[in-house]
């Protein structure tokens, strides 16, 4: 049953619309006679300056244009924005639209946490990485799981074969948690854990080793990814099919909103549906959408907007375009309050702010010349940071490769701490609005991206709309043309297809021990003989029941870890209740 | 002589790995160069991949994986393809696999793995060089 006050009926909440952008502004900050003699200097200097440069020499291309597809004009000037408003659209930080930021002071008040994604083997292996990094100046946590863990297998599941400990740390019961968390003191650090399909098992056992370390779950920080309509897009982890997931993150978000106001029950997340090869502007569109069909979905059930809408984060991916992505930052912000405050009727500030973790574009590394990563990564940075960010991770070199090695992941975390100390960019808030370009770039991005957004409403919304295969059909077609970009030479990369050199001296790379599979299997087999098992069976019956009644399954599931059910058993249950989903061979 | 039919290739995800971009790529580029493409899909076993080869008549299988399980599930479909008879298809692959491993894959029986910045044109020559096409069941 959806979780509402006695007091309140549900009232039939009819889908809206994404608003649309306000048009020119009758009150503009340039005033239509400074406009018209901007474009008549424009207009003589292309008839003269500009076309005596053309002739001695033509562009270097035909066009110019955005990673995403934007043409560059010859030049951007206040003509070129129309009925730009500085205070309607971009205002000032902390202040509706949220343009310039969230908060009144960004990094003057706090820096973005450095926030490096980590996880590798057994959980020994991960926690000792945690406190490596923490002991380096990293401030929160952020855990990456194997794929069994993702996928809802325990280690000796027969899928889970060559993949335990892999791709992130390997997890079955509370007990790996117990360990993961060992002598890290929850009360006081923020964790951020990537998983999605087993979210909800995941926020349990974090919650369980809260309640062993005697932290109150109001004190309890961090953000669990749990963005399921991604992954149908994009990162392609599941266990159950779109509905039944969307359903138990919906779950999430009421029961975290009520039993733990620190932490985001969503990580709404645009850097997968980047990485398989959306468009800046698609994985803005795609990504809000996907925030929007939350938000929907959540009201529908009777929640108060207002009362969860707060603890929604985001999660964007830093590509090479500089402008392209600080502009993406700036138009995401600005939607979203609109869409918050428009379509849901969301009265509270806290409800209407984007904040955003990002990460630099793994997919930008190269295998070829390794260390060139180190300057794609610190670029991509500081566009995160010029983009307001509010948390950072940066890839490290050898990401091609595997995971990074110590050494590697070291550079990583410098890199940021570097712009945060050195560059500059710390103390000043929102430094390129007022750029034409940007101003104008963050305008352009705004209205592509909510031409998806209308298309995706006509559709019925996200969840809909992936049903149908519509943003997975735009990524492939954006992939499918990035690579024939570079294939033909018209997108460079330096050491692939242009500035290579012959051979790479090679460079020390992570190795994951084949051993921590053994140790894992042996760990869940000693787990389950030494539980109750009559306890764990009562414990799956109760998931069970309220997977099929409609009650919020969070309770049920955190019984159930507390008893040391396993991360595979669990997600049994979820197939057992709606079917293992499969993906079709489209191409 | 035979009419040269186009050869028939599977490219198949093994494992886990949910990252199929690559693998999406390949098999429109090997379908425009002219080759029958059978994509398989996620999350397949070594013996979904195997069964899917045999009943496909595939010449080659093509595997991408990024998750590092590729020691594992690469040499077991080259295995399970030797027992089930398949002996002769080609297989190959591609993905995040540490140039270190590669010539232990070969010496496995892989026949090439395609690194990171590989091209589509680089694998469709190789592809015409190196595949033959399977003895047709009568």
């Amino acid at each position: 049953m959806p979780t509402q006050p006695a007091h309140e009926t549900t009232r039939p909440t009819p889908r809206g619309e994404t608003p649309a952008a306000p048009g020119p502004s009758s009150t503009p900050t340039f005033a239509r006679d400074e406009v018209a003699r901007v474009l008549a200097e424009r207009e003589s200097w292309t008839a003269k300056e500009l076309a005596e440069a053309l002739a001695r020499l033509p562009r270097r291309k035909a066009a110019f244009e955005t990673d995403s597809g934007i043409p560059i004009p010859d030049v951007v000037d206040p003509a070129l924005l129309g009925g730009f408003d500085h205070v309607r659209d971009v205002g000032f930080p902390g202040r509706y639209p949220f343009t310039r930021g969230p908060q009144p002071t960004m990094y003057r008040g706090r820096l973005w946490t450095m926030r490096q994604f980590a996880g590798f083997g057994s959980p020994e292996d991960t926690n000792g990485r945690f406190k490596y990094l923490l002991k380096h100046g990293m401030h929160g946590l952020s855990t990456a799981f194997d794929m069994p863990a993702l996928m809802g297998y325990d280690p000796d599941h027969p899928m889970s074969r060559g993949e335990v400990g892999k791709e992130g740390v390997s997890v079955a019961t509370l007990r790996d948690f117990e360990v993961l968390f060992d002598g890290i003191p929850l009360g006081d650090v923020t964790t951020s854990m990537t998983i999605n399909a087993t979210a909800s098992i995941a926020l349990a056992m974090y919650v369980a080793v809260g309640e062993k370390q005697g932290v109150p779950r109001a004190k309890l920080g961090g953000t669990i990814q749990n963005d399921m309509l991604k992954e149908y897009i994009a990162q392609k982890e599941w266990v159950v099919g779109p509905r039944p997931a969307v359903r138990i993150v919906c779950d999430m978000i009421d029961w975290c909103a009520r039993e733990l106001p620190r932490f985001n029950p969503v990580s709404v997340s645009g850097y997968h549906i980047r990485e398989a090869g959306a468009t800046a502007v698609q994985e803005l569109a795609f990504t809000l959408a996907d925030g929007i069909e939350y938000v929907q979905q959540c009201v529908e059930r009777g929640l108060d907007v207002d009362a969860f809408a707060q603890r929604l984060s985001f999660f964007w991916d830093v590509h090479n375009d500089f402008f392209e992505e600080v502009a993406k930052f700036r138009a995401a912000r600005r939607i979203w309050a609109r869409t918050m405050k428009e379509r849901f009727g969301a009265k509270r500030t806290e409800s209407l702010l984007l904040r955003t973790h990002a990460q630099t574009a793994g997919v930008s590394l190269t295998a070829q010349q390794p260390y060139n990563n180190v300057v794609r990564t610190a670029l991509q940075a500081f566009a995160a940071v010029l983009g307001g960010t509010q948390s950072l991770h940066t890839n490290s070199l050898d990401e091609t490769y595997a995971l990074p090695t110590e050494e590697a992941v070291t550079i990583a975390l410098r890199t940021q701490q570097i712009i945060a100390f050195e560059s500059g960019a710390d103390r000043v808030v929102d430094p390129l609005a007022g750029s034409y370009y940007v101003e104008w770039l963050t305008a352009e991005m705004e209205k592509r991206a909510l031409e998806h957004l209308r298309r995706i409403d006509e559709m019925g919304g996200m969840t809909r709309a992936v049903e149908e295969g519509y943003p997975q059909r735009e990524i492939a077609e954006s992939a499918w043309r990035y690579q024939r970009a570079i294939e033909q030479g018209e997108r460079l990369v330096v050491g692939v297809n242009t500035l290579r050199s012959d051979g790479d001296a090679p460079i020390p790379i992570l190795k994951i021990d084949e051993t921590v599979a053994r140790a894992q299997v042996d760990r869940v087999r000693a787990v389950r003989a030494e539980r109750s098992a009559e306890q764990v069976k009562e414990r799956l019956a109760g998931v069970e029941r309220a997977c099929r009644e409609g009650t919020n399954v969070m309770p049920p599931i955190l019984e159930a870890v507390k008893a040391y059910a396993s991360l595979g058993e669990i997600s049994d249950v979820f197939r057992k209740v709606w079917g293992a989903y499969r993906e079709d061979g489209r191409f | 002589m035979s009419t040269a039919r186009p050869l028939r290739i599977l490219v198949a995800k093994p494992g886990l790995d949910g990252h199929d971009r690559g693998a999406k790529i390949i098999a429109r580029a090997l379908r425009d160069a002219g080759f029958e493409v059978i994509y398989t899909g996620l999350h397949q076993t070594p013996e979904m991949i195997v069964a899917a080869a045999l009943q496909e008549d595939a010449d080659a299988v093509g595997l991408s994986i990024m998750s590092g399980a590729h020691m594992t599930l690469f040499p077991a479909i080259v295995d399970l393809l030797k027992e089930k008879g398949a002996g002769e298809v080609t297989v190959f692959g591609g993905g995040i696999i540490p140039q270190d491993d590669v010539p232990r894959l070969k010496q496995l029986g892989v026949a090439e793995v395609f690194l990171p910045g590989s091209s589509t044109q680089t694998i469709v020559e190789w592809i015409r060089e190196n595949v033959r096409p399977g003895v047709a069941a009568a």
